[in-house]
């Protein structure tokens, strides 16, 4: 198995290789070039052209792709034109906060999705389950963006229960116990919002699950055992059902890593999905490719990811 | 002819009725069988002529919000229908083995076969971890498995059709019950593979005098392995008696289909029989009269118009026809022999 892993991830570099060369590709195809952003008032063209052929613009586009390589694999991905400091040292700090943000939203999503998609696949057809299903299909059908604002609304603006951006307010000093509840406190909400809106694809398969394990064959052979009601639900109905859950689980971890652009936008909140939207328009490029690259990574990572979690929880699935 | 202490089995007048829309509709119809200690019975008919559901009435595996099972089966003393379920957990799988038809889909794909075999054991008897562990060995060496210890370990997909019904067997008798129910243990196999099962399951009522209840569609199972035979059709038993008298002088206008429609090496008829029609569904079935007349045209209406009983023709022969003894069977060679 660790030889699969391993040769998994060495198929990994060509892929990302290939990833490289296209986000380098489109990167250069797009109007202007980073200095036309960067243009400032009393700058002669003269001084552009010295700047360009400083930064290396003038250069052939594959020895441009050779030092950007070179550079990045010593871990630097180049300067932010707007921010004004390395890539490197900007994304990881908003890494952080997409990363608890993210954290914070999957354990929420559990914790509600695995109960409730379990209730409602036991207790099929009771009020309990239709109250669950409609609920969740009602949370499928409403738009994300329209959800965030909404609770944006009501519980920042209106109730004014949580703050409505920011991932933590200025009056706190790095390293105190109120500076980490401040930032907890800044997350509570669009973490709430983000795990609610993603339940119910969860709850549904989950639902379905133990539906359809519940009739199987092996259920109706441990029932011929005698083994009682309680004990066949945990050990043969529910642990069958948590596989497409598992499944998903790398790619939805991943997922969430990359951050989310609609979430952070709409809660202002410095993490990831905020820094792509922002670098994007105001094309900051070292940032945005820096940015493509890395969620190709992560997808990259959360397929290896889910088949390493499968073949964990199901024995008829191995990585050879 | 019975000793009262030989019965181990005594189900009378049951129904099981399935919930279809609003009302219930027996797929059981009125059955009465019994089993004795140390024989094979078979339950023999085809689809959908209620022999699976007889089968899961006995051990109580219905969904009860939708099943309505009326009628008694008497088992030491101990009435089994309408059983709460706690005490029927403490005599299925101990006093009842059931073995089921396709072995894949009946082991649970993310357990150890070893972990299978024990959970039996676990809420039936009180060996601890080791004892356990050994019982499961000596089973699976008892089922005929070539290397008991590594197939323990292994996960039902990584064996053969064959091994896993060896499988599914060693989990029905592992606490050694009196009764084993096989619901066609041997559909979903190769041929080959049949007769090895069939010869396991004698091998096992031979040591462990257990009365087995073989259901199957295939009546060459029946006369290779069972003593008596009921069989079965739209949730009737129309004939029942010991293997030698049914197969020699088959009474009931089906059984005498069924027969005819087995292939035979020695025929020299190029076409099967075919029995015309099918067996009605739960919701057609006719309340009065035979099942059977509108499969058998040639016969006249007069002859069964009564609701039919049964009728004992020899010794612990049983049939329930109202014409078995008026009418002719037309394409039936063995009729003649009906006269002796």
């Amino acid at each position: 198995m660790w030889k699969t892993i391993l040769r998994r991830i060495l198929i990994m570099i060509p892929q990302l290789f290939l990833l490289s060369v296209l986000v380098f590709i489109l990167a250069k195809m797009m109007p202007g070039d980073p200095l036309s952003g960067s243009f400032q008032q009393g700058q002669s063209a003269a001084q552009m052209a010295a700047l360009r052929q400083q930064y290396g613009l003038n250069n052939p586009w594959y020895i441009q792709y050779a030092s950007w390589v070179g550079n990045m694999l010593h871990g630097d991905l180049g300067q932010s034109f707007v921010y004004k400091r390395s890539v490197t040292g900007l994304i990881g700090e908003r890494a952080v906060n997409t990363f608890w943000l993210a954290l914070m939203s999957t354990v929420i999503l559990y914790v509600i999705a695995i109960p409730a998609g379990v209730i409602a696949g036991r207790y099929e057809g009771s009020k309990r389950d239709s109250a669950i299903s409609v609920t969740s299909f009602i949370l499928m059908a409403v738009p994300p963006f329209v959800f965030y604002l909404l609770a944006l609304i009501f519980f920042g603006f209106f109730l004014q229960w949580f703050p409505t951006g920011g991932s933590v307010s200025s009056t706190y000093n790095p390293g105190t116990l109120g500076y980490v509840w401040d930032r907890i406190y800044h997350m509570i909400l669009p973490a709430l919002v983000a795990g609610i809106i993603t339940t119910p694809s969860t709850i549904q398969y989950l639902r379905t699950g133990v539906i359809d394990n519940t009739n199987q064959d092996f259920v109706r052979t441990a029932r011929s055992k005698g083994v009682p009601d309680r004990v066949i639900f945990n050990k043969h109905i529910l642990r069958n059902s948590l596989l497409p859950i598992a499944a998903f689980m790398g790619n939805q971890i991943t997922s969430l890593l990359g951050g989310s652009v609609i979430l952070e936008t709409v809660f202002s909140y410095p993490g990831m999905g905020q820094l792509f939207v922002s670098s994007m328009t105001s094309r900051d490029y070292p940032v945005v490719i820096s940015l493509v690259l890395l969620f190709g990574f992560l997808t990259l990572l959360g397929n290896l990811l889910s088949d390493i979690i499968m073949s964990i929880v199901d024995p008829r699935i191995r990585i050879e | 002819m019975d000793k009262p202490e030989d019965l181990l089995l005594d189900v009378q007048h049951l129904h099981t009725g399935f919930r279809l829309g609003d009302a219930f509709y027996d797929a059981v119809d009125d059955v009465s069988i019994t089993l004795r200690k140390d024989e094979i019975l078979a339950i023999v008919g085809e689809s959908g002529s209620g022999k699976s559901t007889l089968a899961t009435s006995i051990i109580g595996l219905h969904d009860m919000r939708n099943t309505k099972v009326t009628g008694d089966i008497l088992y030491n003393n101990l009435n089994l229908v309408g059983l709460n379920e706690t005490l029927f957990d403490r005599i299925r799988g101990k006093d009842i083995g059931m073995i089921f038809q396709d072995p894949l889909a009946a082991l649970n794909p993310l357990m150890r076969i070893g972990e299978q075999i024990e959970e039996t054991l676990v809420y039936h008897t009180k060996m601890n971890k080791e004892e356990r562990d050994k019982r499961v060995l000596e089973l699976l060496s008892q089922v005929g498995i070539p290397n008991p210890k590594r197939t323990a370990r292994s996960y039902p997909h990584e064996l053969s059709g064959g091994m896993r019904q060896r499988i599914v067997i060693a989990i029905a008798i592992a606490c050694k019950p009196p009764i084993i129910i096989a619901d066609e243990p041997t559909t979903a196999l190769d041929v080959t593979i049949q007769a090895q099962i069939l010869d396991l399951l004698e091998d096992i009522q031979r040591e462990m005098h257990s009365g087995i209840i073989l259901i199957t569609h295939d009546l060459g199972v029946v006369a290779e392995t069972a003593d008596r035979v009921a069989v079965m059709y739209a949730g009737q038993i129309v004939e029942s008696g010991t293997v030698m008298d049914v197969f020699k002088h088959p009474t009931h206008p089906y059984t005498r289909s069924l027969l005819r429609s087995m292939p035979q090496a020695e025929s020299d008829d190029d076409e099967l029989h075919v029995i015309q029609g099918v067996v009605p569904s739960l919701k057609n079935m006719q309340m009065k009269g035979c099942r059977f007349a509108p499969r058998i045209p040639w016969i006249p209406a007069s002859a069964h118009e009564e609701h039919p009983t049964m009728h004992e023709v020899a010794p612990d022969h049983f049939v329930q026809c109202t014409c078995y003894k008026d009418f002719y069977f037309p394409d039936d060679d063995q009729a003649a022999e009906k006269g002796e």
